[in-house]
This record gives C-alpha cells, sequence and structure tokens, in this order.
C-alpha cells in the first residue's frame, strides 16, 4: 500500500510540475499516465473529466481526487491531490520571494506593466471560449446551415439579464452562481 | 502575535475554500470569485496585484488556481499561509468528488445537473467579463496597453497556442515601455 501511495504521488507531483498554464493543460498527461498503467480505460476517463468539468473546483485537482480515489479509495485522492499541488507550492514560494523582495526594481515592474494588459487579454479570451459553448451551438449549424441554430436564444437572453443584474445589484458571485444552477435548471 | 497568527490562517483558508467551491470551470473561472473575496471583501490585495498572480500563475508549473492561492497565502502568511490556502482551495473537490464518486455513478450524466451547468457557464461568462471590465481600468492606460491586451486576446481566440509566449512578449515590452518612460522623466 505504502509504495502504490508513493507511486501515486509521484505520478501527479510529475503532472504538477509539467503543467504549465491551467488545469486543462493537465488532463492529456494525466490521460497517458493512468491509461497506460492500466488503471482505466478510455470510457472511464472520459467519464472522470465530464465530472470533473462539472462539479466545482480546479479541473486538475478534481481529476487527481477521482483518479486517486478510484485506485486507493480516500488516502489515494489525498496523496494524488497533494501530489499535483506540490510543485506549485514549492516553485510558487519560491517565486513569490523573489518577486516580493525585488518589487522595487525597475525590471520587476516593467515586466508587470506589460504583463498586466496582456493577462486582461487572455482572461477575456477565456471567456469567450466558455461563451462559445454556453452561447452557441456550433453542432447545429453545421447541421443545418441556419444562423439562427447557431445563437442559443435563451443562453444569450439569460446572459443580457444576468449582465443587467450583476451591475445594478453587486452582490457576492455566489449568489448569482446558484442563481444560474436554478434558473439553467428551468430553462434548458 | 499568536492568536493574530492563527486567525489569519483560518480566514486565509475559509476564503479559499468558498472560491474553491464556488470555481466551476477552471482557473479563470475562479477570477470574479477571487477578485471579491481577496480584493473587494478583506483588501488582501489590488487589482494590479490579482493580475500579477495570475500572469505568474500562468506562466509557472502547476494549476493556475493553486498557483494564485500559493502566492496569495504566502504573500499575507508566509510558508503556513501558502499550505492553508492550497488546502482550503483543494478542500472542496476533496469532499465532492468522493461524495460523488461512492455515490453518483453517473452523476454528469444527469440531464438536471447538465442544465444547472448550462445556466452557470453562461453567468460565469457575465461574471468573468464585469471583473476584466474592472481590472482592466487599471491596467489598460495608453494605446500600447490597448494593444497587448487586444493581441492576447485574439492570440488566445484563434490559436491553440499555450499562452506563454504571450506573457514573455509582453513582459519584454513591458520592460522596454517601463525604462523607456523613466529615461523620458530623467530628461
Amino acid at each position: 500500500m505504502i509504495i502504490e501511495l508513493l507511486q501515486m504521488f509521484w505520478i501527479f507531483f510529475k503532472v504538477g510540475l509539467f503543467t504549465i498554464g491551467g488545469g486543462l493543460a493537465a488532463i492529456p498527461l494525466i490521460q497517458t499516465e493512468v491509461i497506460n498503467r492500466g488503471w482505466l480505460t478510455q470510457a472511464e476517463f472520459a467519464d472522470m473529466i465530464a465530472v470533473s468539468e462539472s462539479t466545482p473546483g480546479p479541473i486538475g485537482v478534481n481529476v487527481a481526487t477521482y483518479v486517486g480515489y478510484s485506485q486507493l479509495g480516500p488516502i489515494g485522492s489525498i496523496i494524488a491531490t497533494m501530489g499535483i499541488v506540490m510543485p506549485s507550492l514549492i516553485i510558487i514560494m519560491l517565486i513569490a520571494r523573489f518577486i516580493l523582495k525585488f518589487k522595487e526594481n525597475k525590471y520587476i515592474e516593467g515586466v508587470f506593466v506589460g504583463l498586466r494588459p496582456a493577462v486582461t487579454g487572455l482572461i477575456l479570451g477565456a471567456a469567450a471560449s466558455i461563451s462559445f459553448i454556453a452561447m452557441f451551438r456550433y453542432d447545429m449549424f453545421l447541421e443545418t446551415g441556419s444562423i439562427m441554430d447557431l445563437i442559443n436564444i435563451p443562453a444569450f437572453i439569460m446572459f443580457g439579464v444576468f449582465m443587467f443584474l450583476t451591475n445594478k445589484w453587486k452582490h457576492h458571485p455566489i449568489y448569482y452562481i446558484v442563481l444560474a444552477g436554478i434558473v439553467g435548471m428551468i430553462v434548458f | 502575535m499568536t492568536k493574530l497568527k492563527g486567525s489569519i490562517l483560518f480566514e486565509l483558508y475559509t476564503v479559499f475554500f468558498r472560491v474553491g467551491m464556488f470555481t466551476i470551470g477552471g482557473g479563470y473561472a475562479m477570477l470574479p470569485m477571487l477578485r471579491k473575496e481577496v480584493v473587494d471583501k478583506h483588501g488582501w490585495a489590488t487589482d494590479e496585484d490579482v493580475m500579477d498572480y495570475y500572469a505568474v500563475g500562468q506562466s509557472t508549473p502547476g494549476i493556475i488556481a493553486i498557483n494564485t492561492a500559493t502566492f496569495i497565502g504566502y504573500k499575507k502568511a508566509g510558508v503556513l499561509g501558502a499550505i492553508v490556502s492550497t488546502l482550503g482551495m483543494v478542500t472542496p473537490s476533496w469532499i465532492i468528488i468522493i461524495l460523488i464518486a461512492m455515490f453518483f455513478e453517473r452523476f454528469a450524466d444527469n440531464d438536471l445537473v447538465q442544465s444547472a451547468f448550462m445556466g452557470i457557464r453562461v453567468v460565469v461568462v457575465v461574471l468573468i467579463i464585469n471583473a476584466v471590465i474592472k481590472m482592466g481600468k487599471k491596467s489598460i492606460k495608453n494605446w500600447i496597453s490597448v494593444l497587448l491586451a487586444l493581441g492576447a486576446f485574439l492570440f488566445i481566440v484563434l490559436t491553440s497556442f499555450s499562452p506563454i509566449p504571450v506573457i514573455i512578449i509582453s513582459g519584454i515590452l513591458g520592460i522596454i515601455i517601463h525604462l523607456s518612460k523613466k529615461e523620458v522623466k530623467a530628461l
């Protein structure tokens, strides 16, 4: 058991170390590891991704938890998660220390002068990618070729309504997420 | 003093627990929640700081959400703060995923669950746009920053490459812009 747990930790430590740019980037790495070891079939793994994407929490952490649990139970899930977050902890603490120390340095200042607008653009790009899934029906458009089928009308109405609500009443995002879940169950 | 340290650790844990609990769909979907908690509610960081954490989290190994939590935790309360924040962030995943694995084999296939998440995704887009507008007001101040933001946006939407080249190039441009401004001021 201990050897299996150590192995589990090491696998996810490697995944954490070689994932750059978000949880989705971790998926192919995890896939290679678990399929090659014969832990899961492709179909089982696909189910896990679906669950991990549609439950709260970072996707990479969710997949690690799921794989760890499926192989070695609750302890396995904790060890797998520890493995995937450990590289972050070590690397970010080193970087944070450096950045906080040299915050006044003109080169470090300059780096962030350029990075802030770029990151703003990247995040807006991520919102656009989510909107492609949430508000457009590309597969239906391909079938019929009609523009009206491309646009998910209820989703667009919901987008407008929530845009208005969130700017009119500045509640915590949690309220809007819960409300949207309820509205989604009724509308879609 | 020890009591103070204990209470900040507890606060870090609960804040990141909440963020982890209501982050659906990855690190970027986390931004509105994180901004609300860390900037508006607790004043632990400014909008500029949060953007810096994202830039670092994006371009270093690891999951962005975890990287950002680690960074904020470390800044507030050192090594323990980093560990506690990360633990807070992953605890909801543990609880929820284990419950699902134990009881709801076909959770993701459930129609009601699917519909709820369709609704949530729409609102996640709304919330991210709102957060980006607030932050953009502080990061985008001149035409060079407009170009940088637009370039990064187009790169991420139109290509399937990793955003790391964008981060490296904009960092280098930032140094050039910043240093040349300083020189102009010195003259």
